[in-house]
């Protein structure tokens, strides 16, 4: 229960910081909180856009769907439901392969790195690292019956 | 269970309202300085390649952008060859300095003066090729003279057109239009007057204008 607790209220925070990044590419900021860092430098990139769609919102609908799913698994008849535990570790899978893409585009091929990017990969990180955990803790045995 | 959904109340409010109010206060881009549209003299870029070209392609590019300066280093060698000399395709050159750097609109001011001596690509080529200017963060006032010396510029009016900004209009006004061409980042493509979403290579380019080619004729 308190992991799952811990993945939403992750979650909430990731949809925050991805929705202001969103917010910021799409004109509605304008200017980011950066300090130190690149973080324009990064947002103006080409590479902050896929198919011609902001980076960030695609992490707006990965952290939404996270939360609800995880909002869901804290509900009484869903807590030991390993279907829960297991679309939380596939989703969380799918958001640390594409940050650790994102990261390695930073590092690698800007050579520069903007904070909330960092702040949003520690964040899915933790939040891949704890499904995981809740998925070898939740018994095979509580799904129910096919 | 009551409390953690509280906390989930009060997560939401802090962090939005650190992030909400943190970036009020700032002004946009777009509201720091007047439009000088006036001064853009009806000015639409720098051009290669034959008017009779069946494709235009437009790229709204950043002189101290390191992703512009790999492509003019390393594709754009191929399309002038494959694409422009060939006169499948006529390139547009647009300016796009983005507020994040500090001396792109300058390198932009340079390339238009230069452009005024019939050397723009000249001195495009300079700006790109010797990009380490970008990485330091030094005054490139004084490179960009050498540049200018070196491409044959004559230097006063060089000087005369830099100092007096002659240009900053047409940079100004070739930003606007970017911006309400939907572009965000550099360097930017529009084949055929639509956006090119495609990757940044030659090849890609290539596949394009000859799939374009092939329906105009």
């Amino acid at each position: 229960m308190i992991r799952r607790q811990a993945i939403v209220v992750l979650a909430l925070v990731g949809l925050l910081v991805a929705t202001y990044l969103w917010l910021y590419k799409i004109g509605v900021l304008g200017e980011l909180q950066c300090g130190t860092g690149s973080c324009e430098y990064v947002q103006t990139s080409p590479y902050a856009d896929v198919f011609g769609v902001p980076v960030a919102f695609f992490g707006v609908l990965g952290y939404l769907t996270l939360f609800v799913v995880g909002l869901v698994g804290l509900q009484p008849r869903f807590v030991a439901d390993r279907r829960v535990a297991v679309s939380l570790a596939v989703l969380a899978t799918f958001g640390f392969v594409f940050t650790l893409y994102l990261t390695a585009i930073e590092l690698f091929v800007l050579h520069a790195i903007c904070r909330w990017c960092v702040g949003s990969a520690v964040i899915m990180t933790a939040i891949w690292g704890l499904t995981l955990m809740g998925l070898a803790r939740t018994p095979s045995a509580a799904a129910p019956p096919r | 269970m009551n409390r953690f959904y509280l906390l989930l109340v009060a997560v939401a409010l802090i962090v939005g309202g650190v992030l909400w109010f943190g970036s009020r206060g700032q002004p946009a881009p777009a509201s720091t300085a007047p439009i000088p549209i006036a001064a853009a003299d009806g000015f639409h870029g720098f051009t290669l390649g034959s008017d009779s070209a069946k494709v235009e392609v437009t790229e709204y590019s950043d002189f101290e952008c390191p992703f512009c300066a790999s492509f003019a280093t390393v594709q754009m060698p191929v399309i002038r060859q494959q694409l422009i000399a060939t006169g499948k395709v006529r390139w547009r050159y647009r300016d796009f300095p983005l507020p994040v750097h500090q001396y792109s609109r300058y390198a932009a001011l340079a390339a238009q003066c230069a452009g005024e001596q019939r050397k723009f690509w000249e001195m495009h080529d300079q700006l790109f090729s010797n990009h380490q200017w970008a990485q330091t963060g030094k005054n490139p006032a004084s490179l960009f003279r050498d540049f200018a010396r070196t491409i044959g510029l004559d230097i006063d009016k060089y000087d005369a057109c830099v100092d007096g900004q002659r240009y900053a209009g047409r940079i100004q006004a070739s930003v606007q239009e970017g911006e309400a061409l939907g572009v965000r980042g550099t360097p930017s493509f529009f084949v055929g007057g639509q956006l090119f979403q495609g990757r940044a290579t030659s090849d890609d380019f290539k596949a394009l204008v000859d799939s374009l080619s092939k329906t105009r004729k």
